[in-house]
């Protein structure tokens, strides 16, 4: 009991940082064709080069994780949402490339486009997931059993534009640490600009979702929860105003921590209202486990190396911390 | 066509392609982490631009590696959910565990790696190449190892159909596993030292930048001549473990159809196997040759295909004949290091325009080699996806064929454009050659330095 619900705790936190890291460079993408000329895009493209593809590793072993502690989780997902997750996959191959081939070619132009359009629609699909797995997948006997285009629904469409927007809202307050001038004060804009789309499909996807997942809400009003639920929205509503009033004062940090703030308490939000279910409707976490020993094994090895990750990710970050001056345009 | 086909179709292809760049970036790393030593041990210049200018070629096959592979993980569950869940509790810490020690370990320094020469002093950066050196051997170490736990599984029991890990130390190092994760490493070497050298024989033709090139392809020799010779014996004890481990593979290899009952049995040289018919035509065979390589022994016995049912024989038409082209390739690197061996005796490394041409031709020969390699190890496997023990009928999701033709024709397509932009992208990089005027990073500035003859 301890030890799988220890699991799903990591699991989550490794999904809520893959959220937050790849979302900003996710958002820094989806802002790409903002920019003004070239040498901005230059910077733009700087601010995140020498992390986005640690960045994106969370979700690879992400996958990993659910994977070996969470097997029927993975497949089960990972069968129903075979075309969200593949055109995610695409979106991330073209993004990815995108930074090696921009640099080294004369075709800028047409891999800008290949780096904006991998990001959005990474982006999007990724909101197609998480829509399809709030509203629930039919599995029999442990395995999937409904149709390739369960997941084509309005809900999950309509969480996916909302994915776009809370990653535009991240890649804007990144940019405003990293950079400086005119693309910084574009981002300022941006960030104003998407923090309200924001606000506005958070209270349309609460709203919503009742309809499409019942469970959720009957799980949401019964106690204990009853209780602490009303923190999260209250948490997302500060989170909000710190967003608007940092932005107004020009604060350089305060917007991506307002960020996070909003982001922790939609996603506690929501994961409070699934526990303890793996796949909506009746799949717990506990049928979905792994064997113990696989478990333990697997757990022994997180205790001992992500530390280190984290250690040395954190340490990369303070080697290229600071703004993205113009004239260090990258190492080619 | 099924699901399942259209997975396996899909599933060879794309790793197929992936392991073109692993291949490399592995193989690059190791000759990365030698020329940055030599810079800061001899503090000459050339060896600086030498790594500016190779670290080019790296970070493009990486880039393509680390979006390729993310693909393979997503298709274990995607396309093959029935397989994944059962085997689940042994395969998938092993997948974990690459995900903590090695992609992380790469793409964490991979940053500090290309942009960190402004920021962080020289034994930083050094360390850095190192560790992602490191990530990309962790990473072989890992997926070989679940690789051959499906060619030789051990350290499971199975219930209710379920795998349940009972050893994990019996299921990294199962009996495949040394000479596999051996073989592999060493075609990363070998395949990265035959890509380096011939690169540099061209422009050497061309009389480019003759003295950065002879450098380089000094080095890129040396490496070769270490790997190819060892590598043709480890492929040697490889077969042998083939032989112990899975008698229908090794069978299917060498077109083997008939148990050798009083004589040796005989190499195939050549031949085209006729399944239909269980036999060969056109052979061309050595006597007892068979016997003496997999025994030791001039009339050693070697099962044949036919003491094996039907259904639980592999396509031999096509194992065959990879096998037989890996090996080929194998022995011609070992004869072209042998010429080496003689123009650096009689001191023509360099002026040979034979030798230097030669190189050229067989630059991308390693990736094939490594390819068919590939294809024989995973299609003589079939019909198992777990060797003995799970088919590979068994294991597809339960999805509709159309998700499949759908992903199968956007990857045909993406990777169209990804690998001709790969392709058109290296050569431009080697076309506008290396650099010698870029400023040295003032950290990077060592005592005593020695100036680049151009
Ligand atoms: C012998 C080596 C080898 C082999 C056989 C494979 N790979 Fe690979 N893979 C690597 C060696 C490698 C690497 C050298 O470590 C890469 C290339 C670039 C990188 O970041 O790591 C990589 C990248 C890479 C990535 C992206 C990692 C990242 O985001 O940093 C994934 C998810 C996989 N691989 C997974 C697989 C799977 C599921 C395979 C087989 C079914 C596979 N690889 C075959
Ligand atoms: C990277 C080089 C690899 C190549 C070129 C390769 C090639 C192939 C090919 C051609 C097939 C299709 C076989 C058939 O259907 O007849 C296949 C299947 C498969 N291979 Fe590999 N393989 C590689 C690596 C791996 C590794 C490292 C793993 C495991 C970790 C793996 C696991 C599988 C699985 C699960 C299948 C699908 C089921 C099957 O048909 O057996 N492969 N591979
Ligand atoms: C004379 C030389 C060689 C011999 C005798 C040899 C032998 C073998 C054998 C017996 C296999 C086993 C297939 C299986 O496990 O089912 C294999 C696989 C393989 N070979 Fe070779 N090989 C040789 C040269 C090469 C070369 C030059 C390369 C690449 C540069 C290469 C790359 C591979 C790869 C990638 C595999 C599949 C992965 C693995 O099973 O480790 N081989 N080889």
């Amino acid at each position: 009991m301890f030890l799988i619900n220890l699991w799903m705790c990591l699991v989550g936190v490794v999904v809520i940082l893959y959220v937050i890291l790849d979302g900003f460079t996710l958002g820094v993408g989806i802002l790409f064709p903002f920019a003004k000329d070239e040498k901005q895009r230059d910077v733009m493209m700087d601010t995140i080069g020498p992390v986005w593809d640690a960045n994106q590793t969370w979700i690879v072993f992400g996958g990993g994780a659910l994977f070996a502690t969470f097997p029927k989780i993975y497949t089960v997902l990972f069968s129903a949402l075979y075309i969200p997750l593949f055109t995610f996959l695409f979106g991330l191959i073209f993004r990815g490339v995108a930074f090696e081939f921009r640099s080294k070619s004369s075709h800028t132009k047409a891999w800008n486009r290949a780096f904006f359009g991998g990001s959005i629609v990474a982006a999007f699909a990724q909101g197609l997931t998480l829509g399809a797995y709030i509203s629930g997948i039919k599995v029999v006997n442990g395995y999937f059993a409904g149709g390739a285009f369960d997941w084509l629904t309005p809900f999950n469409i309509m969480v996916g534009l909302a994915l776009i927007a809370g990653y535009a809202l991240l890649g804007a307050a990144y940019l405003i640490i990293k950079t400086t001038g005119e693309v910084q004060a574009r981002a300022y804009l941006q960030a104003k600009a998407s923090v309200w789309a924001v606000a506005a499909f958070m209270l349309i996807v609460s709203i919503w979702t009742p309809f499409v997942a019942p469970d959720i809400m009957k799980r949401w009003w019964s106690p204990p929860r009853a209780y602490f639920e009303w923190l999260f929205p209250l948490t997302g509503a500060i989170g909000f105003i710190m967003m608007l009033r940092s932005i107004k004062a020009k604060r350089e940090m305060m917007p991506f921590a307002s960020c996070l703030v909003m982001f922790f308490a939609a996603y506690l939000g929501l994961q409070s209202g699934i526990y303890p279910y793996a796949v909506l409707p009746d799949l717990t976490i506990f049928d979905a486990a792994s064997q113990r020993e696989t478990q333990i094994i697997t757990l022994i090895g997180a205790l001992c190396i992500l530390p280190f990750v984290l250690g040395y990710t954190i340490y990369s970050y303070w080697v290229f911390r600071g703004k993205v001056a113009e004239d260090e345009a990258g190492y080619h | 066509m099924d699901t399942l086909l259209l997975s396996r179709i899909q599933f060879g292809l794309t790793t197929a392609f992936h392991i073109i760049f692993p291949t490399l970036t592995i193989g690059m790393g190791l000759f990365l982490v030698v020329v940055e030593a030599l810079w800061l041990k001899t503090k000459d210049e050339l060896y600086y631009r030498m790594y500016r200018f190779w670290v080019k070629i790296f970070a493009i096959h990486f880039a393509v590696g680390v979006v390729t592979g993310i693909t393979l993980e997503f298709e274990f569950g995607t396309n093959f959910a029935v397989f994944s869940q059962r085997v689940a509790n042994v395969l998938a810490p092993l997948l974990a565990y690459e995900g903590m020690t090695a992609f992380f370990l790469e793409a964490g320094f991979l940053g500090i790696m290309l942009f960190g020469w402004k920021r962080v002093p020289p034994v930083l950066h050094f360390l850095a190449t190192c560790l992602v050196a490191l990530g990309a051997t962790f990473s072989a170490f890992w997926i070989m190892a679940a690789n051959s736990w499906m060619q030789a599984p051990a350290g499971f029991e199975i219930k209710d159909g379920i795998f349940m890990l009972t050893s994990l130390k019996k299921a990294i190092f199962n009996p495949a596993f040394p000479t596999h994760i051996t073989h592999m490493l060493l075609a990363s070497y070998e395949t990265t030292a035959f890509v380096v050298a011939g690169i540099s024989a061209y422009y050497l033709l061309k009389n480019q930048h003759t003295l950065f090139y002879r450098r380089s392809l000094g080095l890129a020799l040396i490496m070769a001549a270490i790997v190819a010779p060892i590598q043709v014996v480890v492929g040697d004890l490889k077969g042998l473990a083939v032989a112990e481990l899975q008698p229908a593979k090794l069978a299917a290899m060498e077109a083997h159809w008939e148990t050798n009952v009083e004589k040796g049995a005989e190499f195939i040289a050549f031949a085209i196997p006729d399944s239909e018919n269980e036999r060969n035509l056109y052979e061309i065979t050595v006597p007892n040759m068979l016997s003496l390589l997999i025994t030791h022994s001039l009339n050693g016995q070697i099962k044949g295909l036919k003491e094996f049912p039907k259904e639980d024989r592999p396509n031999v038409l096509v194992t065959f004949w990879t096998f037989r082209i890996m090996v080929g390739i194998g022995f011609l690197f070992f004869v072209l290091m042998l010429w080496a061996g003689h123009l650096w005796w009689r001191r023509r490394l360099f002026d040979s325009p034979m030798f230097l041409k030669a190189l050229v031709v067989v630059q991308p020969f390693g990736f094939a080699a490594t390819i068919l390699g590939w294809v024989t190890a995973e299609m003589g496997r079939q019909p198992w996806l777990v060797y003995g023990v799970f088919r590979t009928s068994e294991g597809a999701s339960p999805i509709a064929p159309g998700n499949v033709v759908w992903s199968l024709i956007m990857f045909g397509l993406f990777f169209g454009v990804i690998g001709a932009s790969y392709f058109y992208y290296t050569i431009q990089t080697l076309q506008k050659g290396p650099e010698f005027d870029s400023p040295i990073p003032h950290v990077q500035r060592l005592a005593d330095l020695q100036s680049a003859d151009k």
